[in-house]
């Protein structure tokens, strides 16, 4: 982790509350899906923790969700603009751990490190299962870099304007995996939780420095306290507690 | 108020009650941990102290979730003094915290009752990174129905004279602010042999989620910090400076050269910086490196020549 100046390559609305942004500089030493970066913003007092989408050596793209001010005022930024970033953070998901089996489970905004996930096992030669769940057909994001690698994913809508009506664990219902990956809100984690055998949860909290020095985002997990920022966000299911 | 000070040739030295700091830039208790995770980005001995991770007797795992809430210029935390207990703190924390610093630390002690900061003090004594005993009174006696120490003036002094009869260290009492008149908690610890005075703990501060419709903060209520307290932590720095002898570390908002500058104006002979950790993990070194600049901008030859300049 360091602290990095990178430069806002694209920032580009995608659904009615979710925008893109590519940033640009060195990002070297992201090492897993699911790791996160933490953005200054100007006007703000605390960083704004965004997971990770896609990223390479000299850059990182993110989706971020308009959940209030700070996020606001990421969606009027320009291209050519710097910002100041600490990444890459979190322990990120680990794909070695992964079966032939696995499926890739993700509400909402909790997509971002499922394509992360994939690319690194479609590598391995595995193809991994997707289900995502939305809210409503507008709120689907991108599908398009899941098919490119070979998935299909198994989309759940909860009004049923598209796919199945119902949540997530009714799009997984569909299909048969031994072992889960996730990443969503809490009560979608917790529905996950009771029908996956096994695998690994991305759990998200408020944070104070999301770099594991001020215990802001400190967790009960059955083997002991765990900070959300470095010892997760990634948690695996044996060592959850609700 | 008067000081000796050897400056040494160095013009950001300081003097804390015989121990010299090479500068006074000390990181917060809370907002450091034990100095691992700064350590992997710049190296950690240029600071003149570091006052590490508050230490109770026993284990505490603190605070349910979520214990941070943003503010303008600031934040609150409701962290509850997470901290793995003072034998762990002893056997872990404190040999690894050697391998990545190597000057007299503080240590920063918190209790539920005299003998917890009697018997967590004793042991922290005992350890010869130590340098300082920084007692946090913020905390609520259990055997008075919750009242906080720090502020009655005779609980900050029963702790003062507590801690004292156990170490020959300086013993410097942080006090809070959430009081009516903090000169009197002062006072108070001075009379009772405190050696210094660390101010200022954490304002007492609450944010509400407009869409839950009820407080942020599991606990309801934080402690806030950043620069929005700093001029109430000078004016209090300021005002303790003129009633009390003994030497101030002032703290509370701290984020720039020129703010370590003021604090030491208003009566700070060292000073710690906390919330600019979390948001800067570079901070510390930055002020220690801006230094030098703001003080030839000031005229100021050397940092020991402004403590209370302002008084």
């Amino acid at each position: 982790m360091d602290r990095q100046i990178l430069t806002i390559e694209e920032n580009t609305q995608l659904t009615r509350d979710t925008w893109f942004m590519k940033l640009t500089g060195n990002c070297s030493e992201i090492s897993a899906p699911g790791q996160f970066i933490n953005i200054r913003l100007d006007g703000f007092f605390l960083r704004r923790p965004i997971s990770i989408y896609d990223h390479d050596d000299r850059w990182v793209s993110i989706l971020y969700k308009l959940l209030g001010r700070g996020t606001k005022s990421m969606s009027q930024m320009t291209p050519g603009q710097t910002l100041d970033v600490l990444l890459p953070l979190g322990n990120g998901f680990d794909v070695s751990l992964c079966t032939e089996h696995t499926l890739l489970a993700a509400g909402g905004i909790g997509m971002p490190p499922m394509y992360g996930i994939a690319k690194e096992l479609k590598e391995k030669g595995i193809t991994p299962q997707l289900a995502l769940g939305f809210n409503t057909k507008e709120d689907i994001l991108p599908l398009q870099p899941f098919e490119d690698l070979g998935i299909h994913p198994v989309i759940a809508t909860a009004d049923g304007s598209f796919g199945i009506r119902g949540f997530v664990t009714d799009a997984m219902k569909t299909l048969n995996y031994d072992y889960v990956c996730t990443c969503g809100p809490e009560p979608m984690l917790k529905a996950v939780y009771e029908q996956m055998p096994d695998g690994q949860l991305s759990f998200e909290e408020r944070m104070g420095c999301g770099f594991g020095a001020c215990m802001g985002c400190s967790c009960k997990t059955k083997y002991g306290s765990k900070r959300i920022c470095t010892d997760g966000p990634i948690l695996m299911k044996d060592e959850v507690i609700w | 108020m008067s000081h000796d000070c050897k400056t040494g040739g160095n013009p950001l030295s300081t003097e804390l009650c015989g121990i010299t700091l090479d500068n006074p830039v000390i990181p917060a208790s809370g907002t450091f941990g034990y100095g691992q995770e700064f350590a992997r980005l710049y190296d950690i001995n240029i600071l003149g102290s570091i006052s590490f991770k508050g230490t109770t007797l026993h284990e505490r795992y603190g605070n349910p979730l979520p214990r941070i809430a943003e503010c303008s210029s600031g934040m609150l935390n409701s962290v509850g003094l997470q901290n793995p207990g003072v034998d762990h703190v002893i056997a872990h924390e404190l040999p690894e915290f050697r391998k990545i610093y190597s000057k007299p630390l503080i240590a920063n002690i918190s209790g539920f009752s005299i003998d917890e900061y009697k018997e967590t003090a004793e042991k922290l004594d005992a350890q010869d990174q130590v340098g300082i005993l920084e007692i946090n009174i913020s905390c609520p006696n259990v055997h008075n129905g919750g009242m906080s120490f720090g502020t009655s003036p005779e609980a900050a002094a029963e702790v003062t004279s507590a801690v004292k009869e156990v170490t020959h260290k300086p013993v410097f009492m942080k006090l809070t602010p959430n009081v009516t008149d903090i000169t009197e908690i002062a006072k108070a610890c001075e009379d009772a042999g405190a050696d210094g005075i660390s101010m200022i703990n954490t304002l007492m501060g609450m944010r509400i989620d407009l869409k839950k419709r009820k407080p942020v903060l599991a606990n309801q209520t934080g402690g806030l910090s950043g620069p929005a307290v700093l001029p109430v932590a000078l004016r209090m720095v300021w005002q303790t400076a003129h009633a009390v002898n003994i030497p101030i570390i002032g703290m509370g908002g701290i984020s720039s050269a020129e703010d370590v500058i003021e604090m030491m104006m208003a009566g700070a002979s060292a000073v710690e910086i906390g919330a600019a950790n979390l948001v800067n993990p570079y901070a510390c070194r930055e002020i220690i490196e801006e230094l030098p600049a703001a003080m030839e901008e000031l005229h100021i030859d050397a940092l020991s020549d402004i403590i209370g300049a302002a008084l």
